[in-house]
């Protein structure tokens, strides 16, 4: 299992050979990137701010929650990272390889969807007028 | 008791300072303590939620908090 949050940038071929496993016939990744507008607004870069301890202690609880729903799952990876990003660079990557391909779909999309929910992660949009930090209110 | 409690995002903006010192009477719980909070910071209150972690975990609002714990306020998570 390779859990990291990082101010570097993330090697994405890295973590893809990381997850290659003898007994794995498909590899499934997600990969999250900084897109350049937000609610109709155009996004000049992002600052990702962290509960370091607390973030990575979730993340490796998704992947292990992950690991328990399907335990087919021959590797899991999830990196993300923090600090200032510009627009193209990733943000976050998920990467998973089980026997099959369906279980690869699942679990990818079911890490990628919890984190978004549960760990203590903030981004904050800057625009050329102004920053917001992103959900904060209803 | 005395608890140091580490802010992030937002709520580190609304308080105006990475930490907050808040004196409790003992045994008292999240939700009390949240209530204090937003007493003291109404801002608070216009988010769109706001937990309590204790030790890298989320705290249900009816645990107890004890001097040693490390506790956090976590305003709407926005990772990936």
């Amino acid at each position: 299992m390779l859990i990291q949050l990082t101010d570097q940038p993330i090697d994405v071929a890295a973590v893809l050979q990381a997850v290659q496993a003898d007994g794995a016939g498909a590899v499934n990744s997600f990969i999250g990137t900084i897109r350049n507008q937000s609610t109709g607004r155009r996004v000049v870069r992002l600052h990702y701010e962290a509960y370091d301890a607390m973030a990575v202690h979730q993340l490796r609880r998704v992947a292990e929650q992950a690991q328990e729903r399907w335990p087919m799952l021959q590797q899991v990876a999830v990196l993300h990272r923090k600090g200032t990003l510009e627009i193209g660079d990733v943000a976050v990557v998920v990467a998973v390889s089980t026997p099959h391909r369906a279980e690869s779909f699942a679990a990818c999309q079911y890490i990628i969807d919890t984190l978004k929910e549960v760990v203590p992660i903030w981004k904050k949009e800057e625009y050329e007028d102004g920053t917001v930090w992103v959900a904060a209110h209803p | 008791m005395n608890l140091s409690i580490a802010l992030f995002g937002i709520t580190r903006e609304i308080v105006g300072a990475p930490t907050l010192e808040v004196a409790l009477q003992p045994g008292q719980s999240v939700q009390q303590l949240l209530e204090q909070l937003h007493q003291t910071y109404p801002a608070l209150g216009e988010l769109r939620s706001l937990a309590v972690a204790v030790n890298n975990e989320y705290a249900p609002a009816d645990a107890l908090l004890q001097e040693r714990d490390e506790i956090a306020l976590i305003p709407p998570v926005s990772g990936g």
